[in-house]
């Protein structure tokens, strides 16, 4: 029956040395312990959200460059094909200017080649009346003079006429 | 063989009458009791003696049982190996007085006008039976757990300077065995059972655990005391569990024991009786557990090495031997088991007590 009686006196020396070690072990072992792991976890916890945190900017940078790789191509394909457009319309434009040109050209030439022609027939024209006139003018003063002076003459005048 | 056996038995029939037989009869009056004490004192001694002198031919078991079991107030590492213990009394006459208990080695075992009683367990009696005594002798449990509460101050102070200082290093050797079964008891005893505001109770419930867990493993080394199977020790620590809980048990709590919700008003007068018998079975069945449980597997090893002494053979010594290092491991095993079931339980109440709202597991 002992066994199942409790003894005051170990009752008081229990309370006495566990309440001691509760404290001491509370103040200098279970505190620093608790908060050394507490920290350590914090520590593995934050290095964990960096590592995430990183890996997430890794792939926004990514998908960034590839934004930016894609739009400079963009950017490259659309200089080119202005440019090409460019040229193409510059070399049209001057094509279509020199035909006009050279068409231009072609008529004024063509004008003044009919202008000088025409200068030349009216001075033509005038020539052979005035010739004509001094031609007459010449018959008629030889055939007034002599017969065979006269026939002579118109011979030699057809030969000359006919040279001329 | 049968003899021997029967031999046994008898012997443990008388050791269990004589222990259910003896309970202190305290309503008797006082003179009265003082005498028949006196009387019984003095004719237990002379069983005692009468037993030594003819202890080299029969062996009890049952006192040899009860004699490891019990409290003492010397430390007996082995057969004639003793260490005597500071006997400390306090009386309103003399104060307090400080001895030997080496000093009960005597033909009598009296000194300065005490007795030490050998019955189940020692006990300081005053020769003069009128006085009143109150023992606070460091006796073979005190030691022991003095000796437990060293090493556990030592150990954790010393594994706490791991964790001082800005920058840690990873754990290493006895720190990570430390810290596995420290994690365990915060995150899987602790924290689900008590809830969100466990660090509070966190130091309290890590104290118990290593404690109990120390000194039932201390315990079971050979000429060490029988600390946690010991009811004076398992009571003090169920009360402070008990003290803890109703300190910081909320509204809730109290209310739910006067009128447990969704019980017809018949019933209440069933309900309440229960429910407040069930307030003081919880660290009853604390104390309880742990007491039987560790006393029980020191009784189981006692007997079993105390059939090699009955059967004196040396054939049946091995067989006993391996027997009782199987029980040995299973008791290591309980060791680990019942601080674990402690602190559970205790973390539970406490989770219990705090709880804001919801159902409470009574853990009946």
């Amino acid at each position: 029956m002992s066994l199942l009686t409790p003894n005051p006196g170990l009752i008081f020396w229990m309370l006495v040395v566990f309440l001691l070690v509760v404290f001491i072990l509370a103040k200098f072992a279970w505190k620093p312990i608790i908060k050394g792991l507490k920290d350590r976890e914090n520590e593995i916890q934050g290095a964990l959200d960096l590592a995430e945190k990183t890996r997430a900017e890794m792939a926004q940078l990514k998908s960034d460059n590839e934004k930016l790789i894609a739009e400079a191509n963009a950017v490259r394909d659309q200089i080119l094909r202005d440019a090409k457009d460019a040229s193409d319309r510059t070399i049209a434009e001057s094509k279509d200017k020199a035909a006009v040109e050279a068409q231009k050209m072609i008529d004024s030439a063509r004008d003044a080649i009919r202008n000088e022609q025409a200068l030349a027939v009216s001075k033509i024209r005038k020539e052979v009346a005035v010739l004509s006139l001094e031609i007459a003018e010449k018959v008629l003063h030889r055939e007034l003079k002599d017969k065979e002076a006269q026939e002579k003459l118109i011979e030699e005048l057809a030969s000359t006429a006919r040279l001329n | 063989m049968y003899t021997h056996f029967k031999r046994f038995f008898t012997i443990a029939l008388v050791a269990a009458t004589c222990l259910f037989t003896s309970p202190v009869k305290a309503d008797e009056p006082v003179q009265h009791e003082a005498q028949e004490v006196a009387q019984g004192v003095n004719e237990q001694e002379h069983k005692i003696e009468h037993k030594l002198e003819e202890n080299e031919e029969k062996f009890n078991i049952g006192e040899m049982i009860m004699h490891h079991i019990a409290d003492s107030h010397e430390w007996e590492m082995t057969h004639g190996v003793v260490i005597p213990l500071p006997v400390i009394l306090y009386s309103a006459d003399r104060g307090i007085e400080v001895f030997s208990s080496s000093n009960f080695h005597n033909e009598h075992h009296e000194y300065n006008g005490y007795h030490l009683v050998h019955g189940d367990s020692e006990q300081v009696v005053p020769v003069d039976e009128s006085r009143k005594i109150y023992d606070f002798s460091i006796t073979k449990n005190v030691a022991s757990m003095l000796l437990s509460a060293v090493i556990l101050i030592l150990v954790f102070t010393s594994i706490a300077n791991f964790y001082k200082g800005s920058k840690q290093k990873a754990p290493k050797g006895f720190q990570s065995a430390m810290e596995v079964i420290i994690l365990f008891i915060r995150d899987d005893v602790v924290k689900p059972n008590v809830g969100p505001k466990y660090e509070k109770y966190l130091p309290y419930l890590l104290t118990l655990f290593f404690f109990i867990l120390i000194n039932n493993i201390l315990g079971l080394l050979p000429g060490s005391a029988n600390l946690t199977g010991n009811i004076a020790i398992t009571l003090t620590l169920a009360v402070l569990t008990f003290i803890i809980v109703h300190l910081n048990a909320n509204g809730n709590y109290y209310k739910h024991l006067i009128s447990p919700p969704g019980v017809p008003i018949p019933l209440l007068l069933i309900m309440i009786p229960v429910e407040i018998v069930g307030v003081f079975m919880k660290p009853f069945s604390l104390m309880v557990r742990l007491f039987a449980n560790i006393t029980a597997g020191h009784i189981i090893l006692l007997s079993l090495f105390g059939l090699i002494f009955i059967f004196q053979s040396f054939m049946i010594a091995p067989v006993i031997s391996l027997f009782a290092l199987f029980l040995n491991f299973i008791e290591i095993m309980v060791a680990f088991i019942q601080a674990f079931i402690f602190t559970l339980l205790s973390s539970m109440y406490i989770g219990s007590a705090i709880e804001e709202h919801g159902h409470a597991d009574h853990g009946h």
